[in-house]
């Protein structure tokens, strides 16, 4: 016991004074600048940092994985108990930075005694190859195990990590999964060997909250089975405070916080940790300025109603495709949006959240329902049923801002050009106009006029999405339809957007439909809120009441889901899932 | 994936039939028929053109007809193997093609497997390599392939043969074994004629399949799942080819689909210039002399090679990409 102890708190990976930097033609940019971490069995180190920080360099530098043209400068990586012969069982203490990155040793140690898994399941699995066939390679390659030994090795592997069905699932292929699934198969491959360090590069950031928090605690079950130590990259102060034993904090390539998880969140050192720290409490209560904008200004009247909207889609199987499958994307949804109001639709992937908004704005069609808008001479009309030219007023009114901001602007356009495109379609012909107009937008959104001639690659992502923003308000819409528009931004910055926008409500009298799928955010920004679960909308109200005290089951089990950004009120939540 | 297969089939039914049609369409669409042309040429040579002769041929022929009747006529003798007679031949038309048909087919085959043992490794080198000394050459020489025409490169290498090599570079065979009957000899003499026709025909597909193969696996290599097999311990090159290359080959299942009807007409030019004995130089003359059911023979088979080709290459990617497959 006393012996187990004592090898416990000795750290088996030491990083030492670690430099990682890229030559570029513009000169050398340092990502990970003079860091020191200790990993230690059978704790989970959280490696904290929003874009850019470098923590997933660090990360890659630890396998010798830095894509050219990154290299490793100068620092030690220790690790100790290494097996760098796979034919022998001797250890020995190894400094992995010395390392080529194409050298057999490094080879032996990746997957053997370091596993590791990534952010985006589906992509970093290869899509032709079955998930057997992933998995048993590095039990082949390590302990040079022959095809059956293997895939018995494997099945076990995959029950460890509850995939049901774990001898049809062998043979699957990864798109035949559901992401949790996926991550599963991830982590079983990069575990399969049962390997003392395990680094894991936001491995939940691209799955719903449920099936996050069920990956967290198969991590956690799988950390004590193994006594392994773990890397945990994330950006997620929740998830921190969720599942982390120790926290490091990167910014701009640099350590600026290291420490125990529970001193670094109730007495943060560094201001920059302080302020994700605030964010992340923020983001958890109703925002202020919200609250006191209604005090001010109470909501108006309603401006869009929708009675039992309903769509499907429709898909083809059977021999010759004669057969139709259909399936119910929305699902006799009402609701009322008020003028001045943030209404949120909070759903999982798949939930239908996104289908609906563009049937609300009508982009697609529907199969029945009403939907009354109200125009601001009062006049009220059913949209549901008018054509693309009758449309063109409703279009003016309703605008949309869109999740990814990279992928919603024309690279090739400026940025008077992509919002003096849209001022242009709604009949403002004068040049001079046009520029004056954009001025004003630019100057509403909080970017300098000299944006107007640049392009959008000039532009970080927040201010990529305020670009997106200036041109949503550009016709002066009444409402704005915000599609997931700050999942894709760090949270300090996602902060300042969702200001922003209440910002323009105030000044603009605008609605918002707001749609996400993180519940903290809901509660922050909407005043009411629809949840949606497969097309249906279960449970819909005031946003305090169904964030407080939820009334359906599913909104039960998904904010039972949601990590707190508090490590003292850890475990004391009782998760409920949610089974239909 | 059986059903997969059995629908790509049924598909592909009405798709000959109005194949075929079209074909028969074309063939008759131009001003006047055979009759008429055989008569202009036999004017043209100060012969008398006999009226009774060409009445019955007309009548033979069946081409005072109306226009379903004789496409009913065309198609149910195919359907029994018979693709009607020559007029210029005077031969049936399955006879003509059926032995050119042997010498197209071995050839096609030999240019797609040159093409591909050459190609697809310089791609990868190119791609893994990119922007290295090796890169650039072989951009440079690809570009030089793609951008010469097939018959000057004919031309270059056939003056060069005769030249300087003193050897005979045209045709298939060498004289003696033109007429002789298969055997060891006559085999190594076709491989030996094969070398220089598929070098020409096969340099700029080498060329652009290259540049194709590399694109598309820069496109994986920097994918995520081959981080993911090195941080496995796999070597660089075992992590290449299991991976990205596996995955960068899949759209060359879709290039089988044109590579059926190159069988036919690929390689013309080059055919008329080496003066090869394939089915490309019969088919451009049975299109000048509006020899109607040997045109027709020829328009229907590349209808016919390019929906089995489509076929193939549907039921191979099926089987390569399991995303396909479970659609």
């Amino acid at each position: 016991m006393t012996q187990q102890q004592a090898s416990a708190n000795r750290p088996i990976l030491e990083v030492k004074n670690l430099v990682t930097a890229f030559d570029t033609r513009h000169g050398t940019f340092t990502a990970v600048d003079d860091v020191s971490l200790e990993l230690v069995p059978g704790e989970t180190l959280c490696l904290v940092g929003e874009s850019g920080s470098g923590k997933s360099v660090l990360s890659r530098s630890i396998l010798q994985l830095v894509d050219r043209p990154g290299r490793i400068v100068s620092g030690e990586i220790l690790l100790h108990e290494a097996h760098p012969d796979p034919k022998q069982d001797t250890t020995t203490e190894l400094d992995l930075a010395k390392l080529e990155p194409r050298s057999g040793i490094i080879r032996n140690i990746r997957g053997r005694d370091i596993g590791m898994i990534f952010q985006e399941p589906m992509s970093s699995l290869s899509p032709v190859h079955t998930i057997g066939s992933q998995i048993s390679e590095s039990l082949k390659l390590h302990e040079g195990l022959n095809k059956k030994q293997a895939r018995e090795r494997v099945i076990e592997m995959l029950r460890r990590v509850e995939i049901p069905n774990p001898e049809r699932a062998i043979d699957q292929y990864p798109f035949e999964f559901s992401g949790g699934m996926r991550q599963r198969a991830m982590i079983a491959m990069a575990l399969v060997c049962n390997p003392k360090v395990l680094i894991a590069d936001e491995p939940t950031t691209a799955l719903d909250v449920t099936i996050q928090a069920e990956i967290l605690d198969l991590l956690e079950e799988l950390k004590t089975q193994n006594n392994m130590a773990i890397l945990f990259i994330t950006h997620d102060m929740g998830v921190v405070a969720e599942i982390a034993d120790k926290v490091a904090v990167m910014r701009y390539g640099k350590l600026v916080e290291n420490g125990n998880v529970k001193d670094v969140f109730a007495n943060p050192q560094h201001d920059y940790t302080k302020s994700l720290l605030q964010a992340a409490h923020q983001t958890q209560l109703p925002s202020t300025e919200r609250l006191a904008m209604r005090e001010e200004r109470p909501l108006g009247d309603p401006i869009l109603e929708a009675k039992s909207l309903r769509k499907e889609f429709y898909g083809k199987t059977g021999l010759l495709g004669m057969k139709k499958t259909t399936l119910v994307a929305v699902d006799d949804a009402n609701f009322t949006l008020r003028e001045g109001e943030s209404l949120g639709i909070v759903g999982e992937s798949g939930s239908g959240k996104t289908t609906l908004a563009r049937c609300i704005q009508r982009v697609l069609s529907v199969n029945s329902g009403e939907l009354h808008y109200t125009d601001r001479s009062g006049a009220s009309t059913e949209i549901t049923q008018l054509d693309d030219k009758q449309l063109q007023p409703t279009w003016r009114d309703m605008r949309t801002v869109f999740q990814d901001p990279f992928a919603s602007l024309n690279p090739r356009m400026t940025v008077s050009q992509i919002i003096g495109e849209c001022l242009l379609l709604n009949g403002m012909h004068s040049k001079a106009d046009r520029r004056a107009r954009i001025l004003e937008l630019l100057d509403l959104v909080g970017l300098p006029s000299s944006a107007m001639e640049r392009f959008p690659h000039a532009f970080s992502g927040g201010q990529r999405q305020r670009i997106s923003i200036a041109r949503a308000i550009a016709p002066n819409p009444r409402i704005v339809i915000a599609d997931e528009a700050t999942s894709a931004l760090d949270v300090s910055i996602r902060i300042q957007i969702m200001d922003l926008l209440l910002d323009l409500q105030k000044q603009l009298n605008l609605s918002y439909i707001f749609i996400s799928h993180d519940v903290g955010l809901v509660r922050f920004f909407c005043d009411r809120v629809l949840v949606m679960y497969k097309g249906q909308i279960v449970e819909s109200g005031d946003s305090e009441q169904v964030c407080t005290k939820p009334n359906h089951e599913y909104t039960q089990a998904l904010l039972s889901a949601v990590p707190i950004a508090d490590p003292t009120q850890r475990g004391q939540q009782k998760r409920v899932r949610y089974q239909q | 994936m059986y059903a997969y297969i059995l629908r790509r089939i049924a598909w592909s039914i009405p798709f000959l039939f109005a194949a075929s049609f079209l074909a028969f369409t074309i063939i008759q669409s131009p001003p006047g028929d055979y009759v008429e042309s055989y008569a202009a040429k036999l004017e043209a040579d100060g012969r008398q053109v006999d009226e009774a002769r060409l009445r019955s041929l007309r009548d033979r022929f069946g081409l005072d007809e109306p226009f379903l009747a004789q496409y009913w006529k065309w198609i149910s003798g195919i359907a029994k193997g018979d693709f009607g007679l020559s007029f210029q031949w005077q031969q049936p038309v399955s006879e003509l093609i059926g032995d050119r048909m042997i010498l197209s087919v071995i050839l096609a085959t030999s240019t797609l497997l040159f093409t591909w043992a050459i190609a697809l490794p310089i791609g990868i080198y190119s791609a893994v390599k990119q922007y290295s000394w090796g890169d650039y050459f072989f951009s440079i020489i690809g570009f030089i392939g793609l951008a010469t025409p097939n018959f000057l490169v004919a031309l270059i290498l056939m003056y060069v043969g005769v030249v300087h090599f003193g050897t005979n570079v045209t045709g298939l065979f060498s004289a003696e074994y033109v007429n002789a009957s298969w055997s060891w000899d006559k085999f190594v003499d076709l491989v030996k004629h094969l070398i220089i026709p598929v070098v020409i025909i096969g340099t700029s597909a080498t060329a652009s399949l290259i540049r194709i193969m590399r694109a598309n696996l820069l496109d994986e290599l920097y994918k995520p799942y081959v981080t993911t097999a090195r941080a496995k311990g796999l070597s660089e090159f075992k992590t290449i080819m299991k991976y990205p290359v596996r995955i960068a080959l899949n759209p060359f299942a879709s290039t089988i689909a044109w590579v059926f009807p190159q069988i036919i007409s690929g390689s013309t030019v080059v055919a008329v210039v080496l003066s090869l004995p394939t089915v490309d130089p019969l088919m451009l003359d049975a299109l000048l002399t509006q020899d109607m059911y040997l045109a027709g023979a020829f328009i229907l088979l590349l209808s016919v090679m390019s929906i089995i080709g489509m076929i193939v290459s549907d039921i191979v990617l099926a089987m390569i990409d399991p995303r396909i497959r479970y659609r």
